[in-house]
């Protein structure tokens, strides 16, 4: 099973490696889908660096997302900050379920076009599964360990740090992924507000009936959301071994 | 030495310890044995600061327990609870490592330390310092919980139902365990439980509390001898206190010299062991010998149940 695992794993990988860096290799195969002999691979841009801001606006908003929704998370689960968990939770709702569409749409008046509306759409979106995943993770360290540490004198710092955390990582973990997959589909939408990604390669084909276009930037999409959460399983499962929890 | 003067609390209305007062020698075991929601626990706890006191005071050799902080109070009192408390994302050398960690010994003493402990608990180090608490039987568990209380060489060491969760036989192995870890190392022990067995085995005093109120703190043959009132009496079991009594006692303690037939017996079995022993092979007195095997004079019938009763 493993082994399957690790094939397909590197299939995958070998497969979107090979397309964006020699797409031409792969205009046999994608020319039935043109007419009018229109260009079978998208050639308005380099798919490798189209895909690499795509890659990096999702990482840098996840990272946001990350740093906001576990401290938001942390300061919650404190008795002192017991009392902002009914808004923090609502505020985070609210960022899950407002449509990044509308997100683009509000926020490009106040920062203009280009990457920054489309972090914040993200950045926004991405909140909810690591927020919920750390209150989880947090609330899920037993009262009797807790005691255990303040009894052997560790400072509410130091339960957080060496206790709380290390227990509440692999929830943690699996929020960030969930959040990272959710985005990578999600950012292609940052190509409406002139945002260097994927979408950029969807929406020519769009505009030109070009079909090959389109379904390149979505397999490319595809791919490295599958690839991104099979790497994130990975980390999980290490940080796991590591802390032997869950 | 622990000093608790007039220490009380409350939660709201209800008052949890009531004005208890009590004095804890130096290198002894003392137990805190009453129902359950009689306020043990929170009488320990207020003696490490896991619950501030309401009214009153502790000292522990003469200073106030309050003059420090309290996480710093706490990393000089060994803390063992029931369920052991152990870190599941930790191995066992590095829960034992805790405190001496937070108190920043060096790698080579805390080394030496962690398997000093673990061979006094006899877990082999080479075998069980990298495990998982997970990799381990409860008894194990509960082993390392209380070597991870001591790790630091603390004086004082409060003792939560710390054999709540192990089954009869591991159980009394643990309290034998915890006899010879105590006068191995000297330690001041608190320990709390409900289990009144358990307290007159391992107590050299015993306070029997009952709805926040300590109703008597002595000597467990006081107890049994000289109630202080009904409720204590019924607590410490009227119906077999003359048998309680007895197994206070060792037979090497009142062995005469001479032999005089009988099943053998071990200098360090019980009156009550003793007679049972005795009873069972129809015999009218036991010899006693040493762990070594060597003879410790004889023990009649007449002379164990002589132990049986009050003075
Ligand atoms: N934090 C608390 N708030 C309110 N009541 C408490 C709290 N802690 C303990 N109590 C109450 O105090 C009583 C004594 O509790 P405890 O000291 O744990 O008893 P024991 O250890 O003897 O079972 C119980 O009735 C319990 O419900
Ligand atoms: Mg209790």
């Amino acid at each position: 099973m493993p082994r399957a695992a690790t094939l397909l794993r590197v299939a995958a990988l070998g497969l979107l490696a090979a397309f964006l860096l020699r797409p031409q290799a792969f205009a046999a195969l994608f020319a039935p889908l043109t007419q009018y002999g229109a260009p079978p691979i998208y050639d308005q841009g380099n798919l490798l660096t189209l895909t690499l801001a795509h890659l990096a606006t999702v990482c840098a908003a996840a990272v946001a997302s990350t740093i906001v929704a576990v401290g938001l998370g942390i300061l919650v689960t404190r008795q002192s900050g017991a009392e902002f968990l009914p808004l923090s939770r609502a505020l985070v709702n609210i960022g899950q379920t407002f449509p990044p569409v509308a997100v683009l749409a509000v926020a490009v008046p106040l920062v203009g076009f280009g990457v920054k509306p489309t972090l914040i759409a993200l950045f926004a979106y991405g909140l909810l599964p690591i927020f919920e995943n750390t209150i989880a993770g947090l609330q899920g360290c037993t009262s009797e360990l807790l005691e255990a540490a303040s009894g052997m004198g560790m400072s509410a710092r130091q339960r957080l740090l060496e206790v709380e955390l290390p227990m509440a990582m692999p929830l943690i973990l699996e929020g960030v992924r969930l959040s990272l997959v959710i985005s990578v589909g999600t950012a292609t939408i940052g190509s409406t507000v002139a945002a260097r990604g994927l979408g950029e390669v969807i929406i020519a084909g769009l505009l030109s009936s070009n079909t090959a276009f389109i379904l390149q930037g979505g397999l490319v999409t595809g791919l490295m959301a599958v690839l991104l959460y099979d790497a994130m399983g990975l980390v999980e499962r290490r940080v796991c071994r590591a802390a032997h929890v869950a | 030495m622990i000093r608790i003067e007039n220490l009380s609390k409350q939660y709201g209305a209800t008052t949890v310890v009531d004005a208890v007062s009590m004095e804890v020698e130096r290198n002894t075991i003392t137990v805190i044995v009453g129902t359950s929601g009689s306020g043990k626990s929170t009488l320990l706890r207020m003696i490490n600061r896991l619950v501030e006191p309401s009214s009153g005071r502790v000292l522990i050799d003469g200073k106030d327990t309050r003059s420090e902080p309290a996480h710093l109070l706490r990393r000089r009192i060994g803390y063992a609870i029931q369920g052991h408390g152990l870190f599941p994302h930790r191995t066992v050398a590095q829960n034992i490592a805790t405190v001496p960690h937070l108190l920043g010994w060096s790698e080579l003493r805390i080394g030496a330390r962690v398997a000093e402990l673990l061979r006094a608990f006899q877990l082999d180090p080479a075998e069980y310092a990298g495990k998982y608490p997970h990799q381990l039987s409860g008894g194990q568990q509960q082993r390392v919980g209380v070597a991870r209380a001591l790790a630091a060489e603390p004086s004082v060491l409060l003792m939560d139902e710390p054999f709540g969760a192990l089954d009869p036989i591991i159980r009394s192995k643990a309290q034998d365990d915890l006899l010879d870890i105590q006068r191995r190392f000297g330690t001041t022990i608190v320990l709390v439980t409900h289990d009144i067995d358990e307290a007159f085995r391992l107590g050299q005093r015993v306070a029997v509390m009952s709805q926040g109120r300590v109703l008597q703190y002595d000597r467990p043959a006081a107890l049994l001898t000289r109630p202080a009132d009904s409720l204590v009496a019924r607590m410490t079991g009227l119906a077999d206190r003359a048998l309680r009594l007895l197994s206070l006692t060792t037979a090497g303690q009142i062995a005469t010299p001479g032999s005089a037939g009988g099943p053998t017996i071990a200098a360090s079995a019980s009156l009550r062991d003793a007679l049972s022993e005795i009873l069972w092979h129809g015999a009218e007195s036991a010899q006693v010998v040493d762990e070594r095997g060597a003879p410790r004079g004889s023990l009649t019938v007449a002379a164990i149940l002589a132990h049986g009763r009050p003075e």
